[in-house]
């Protein structure tokens, strides 16, 4: 039977244990603030015997993603973690492990990138690799930190996916912070991921046998590998939707792919990823006591993009806000807006939309600020123009 | 106790800040409330002025940025209040807890506050050169915290820290803090 601890950890280490309770065959990484705990603590599981990872110490984020894809594809079950000028070291590893197929999971503490030198929070770093063709997962909080980085195995496992997923947590403000959590216990998450069996192990001597990632140039396959990609993670939509149900029907805990609140009504509605999300609740839930009908729509799954489930959420309010928390400079607005305002363009009825971009290079994300937000919606949704294409929210 | 309480704790790094916003929120958690505890991180350097959070609620928290409006102001070190604005945003109501060995009138009068704000004062420093045998002053400040905010019992704090305390030192320094928290409570004045 399923039993669940509570107690009071911080994000990094929930992601260390639900690790450990997946038990990869290898992890391979390198330390990066605000990362390096989750890998620290890691390190100190395989020390303990209390899991058995083969813990390769590499000697950049490169060196870890390469690792991990030779692993991966020899047909171990592989973690690892990073952030910031990590993930962006392992750029071109990231397009490997997807173009491969490997189903590998990776954690990162979003992190601003240089330069100026920053190490705080900010989604600069995933959001520079939404191309790379990983499944991406934001977490609000350290509790879904946890739960993301356990259902991101079985995602990225299933037969009708084999990708890669990034589960992802704000740096400092979730990486850091202690909150209150429940733990499951070892068996019950042990039985939940199941045994990794690949059917193309390059070390499966009990098969025929198989290469990985070979040359498909002008006239080989290259192209249809990609359209296969794209179907992979279109078909990961319904796979990430039934992990979460089964997951949460064991933990009583919700994973939809967006969560809305208040969105039912909701006249004015705020879309963000990540922490903010619960800043936005916040002073939505003060909003809503004097009668203001205001929303919040977190967006859980970035990759594959929740289009329908975006635009049948938003389609019926009058002013919309989208929290970017990283740039996409020369664009009609960050990321986040472009997907969402995309998501709207086929529905006959749309509401205004505005971007705002904030929080960069960790900016404090006060509530004052998703007040300003709510009242500047509610001036729009007044007939009050939308301020300019985007807004660089509370930069002095 | 209101829905959330939000402590701001002002320290210089090494005091243990850190620490006491985490003892705090886990003593909490064994109440069964929800709780948050975390440093604001910056350059980390000994002797820094520094900040650190703690909320506690009987329902979830979901805000995740520094504490601006706090209900409890905590400082470690009574040198900050000349180059620290460490009244910033305390709401009314509230209460400020200063490690000195000032009366609550001195206090209250550099720090100009109004009548809407409790001051309260304890010798921190001075209990945990007596009992600790060195100027650690975190522990007795949460004796302090908990009788002035009634946020729990102070049995609740002494119990937390011989389960944690006891897991790391010596059976001598578990006593040693349990005696300083215990001191700070009783000693603390307030006004």
């Amino acid at each position: 039977m399923a039993t669940q601890k509570t107690l009071a950890a911080t994000g990094n280490v929930l992601v260390a244990e639900a690790m450990r309770q997946c038990a990869p065959d290898v992890m391979a990484a390198y330390p990066i603030t605000p990362q390096t705990t989750i890998v620290e603590e890691f390190a100190k599981f395989v020390a303990q015997g209390r899991v058995h990872t083969e813990y390769v110490t590499v000697e950049s984020e490169h060196s870890a993603m390469s690792a991990c894809v030779g692993a991966s594809a020899a047909g171990a079950r592989v973690m690892t973690a990073t952030s910031s000028q990590g993930l962006a070291l392992m750029w071109e590893e990231l397009h490997i492990a997807s173009g491969m197929r490997l189903p590998i999971v990776m954690a990162n503490a979003n992190r601003a990138l240089s330069a100026p030198i920053n190490i705080h929070c900010d989604h600069s770093d995933v959001m520079g690799a939404r191309d790379t063709g990983w499944i991406i997962l934001f977490a609000e909080t350290a509790q879904e930190a946890y739960d993301n980085t356990i259902m991101s195995v079985r995602i990225a496992e299933h037969p009708d996916v084999l990708l890669p997923v990034m589960t992802t947590l704000d740096g400092f403000i979730t990486t850091h912070s202690i909150d209150r959590a429940q733990v499951m216990d070892d068996e019950t998450v042990a039985a939940f991921v199941g045994d990794y069996h690949p059917d193309l192990a390059l070390l499966d001597d009990t098969k025929p046998p198989v290469s990985h990632g070979n040359f498909a140039g002008l006239g080989g396959p290259y192209f249809e590998f990609k359209k296969a990609q794209r179907n992979a993670i279109d078909r990961s939509a319904a796979v990430i939707k039934s992990v979460g149900e089964e997951w949460s029907a064991i933990c009583e805990r919700p994973f939809g792919v967006i969560e809305g609140w208040g969105m039912e009504d909701a006249e004015l509605a705020i879309v963000a990823i990540g922490s903010t999300a619960g800043n936005a609740r916040h002073v939505a839930r003060e909003l809503r006591a004097q009668g203001v009908r205001v929303g919040v729509l977190k967006v859980r799954v970035f990759r594959p993009f929740p289009f329908a489930e975006i635009a049948d959420a938003l389609g019926g309010c009058k002013a919309v806000a989208v929290l970017d928390r990283s740039e996409s400079f020369g664009a009609e607005g960050g990321p986040l807006f472009l997907e969402v305002r995309s998501a709207l363009y086929d529905r006959a009825e749309r509401p205004a939309i505005v971007d705002y971009i904030y929080g960069l290079g960790g900016a404090d994300v006060k509530l004052e600020l998703m007040r300003r937000v709510f009242s500047d919606l509610s001036d729009i949704a007044d007939g009050a123009e939308v301020p300019g294409r985007l807004v660089y929210l509370g930069a002095r | 106790m209101q829905q959330l309480t939000e402590i701001r704790w002002h320290a210089r790094a090494g005091q243990g800040a850190v620490t006491a916003a985490k003892l705090v929120a886990e003593t909490a958690l064994e109440l069964d409330q929800y709780i948050q505890a975390m440093p604001e991180y910056g350059p980390e350097r000994m002797g820094a002025p520094i900040q650190a959070f703690t909320r506690l609620s009987e329902d979830p928290i979901e805000i995740h940025c520094n504490i601006e409006d706090p209900n409890v102001v905590v400082i470690l070190d009574e040198t900050l209040i000349a180059i620290v604005d460490v009244t910033r945003g305390l709401v009314d109501g509230g209460a400020i807890i200063v490690n000195t060995c000032s009366p609550p009138a001195v206090v209250r009068r550099a720090l100009g506050l109004g009548e809407g704000v409790r001051v309260a004062c304890v010798d921190a420093s001075g209990i945990a050169n007596e009992a600790l045998k060195r100027d650690m002053p975190n522990t007795p400040m949460i004796g302090a915290l908990v009788k002035v905010t009634g946020v729990f019992e102070l049995e609740a704090v002494i119990a937390h820290l011989t389960k944690t305390f006891g897991k790391k030192f010596s059976q001598e320094v578990v006593d040693a803090n349990i005696a300083a928290v215990t001191r700070a409570y009783e000693e603390v004045q307030v006004a």
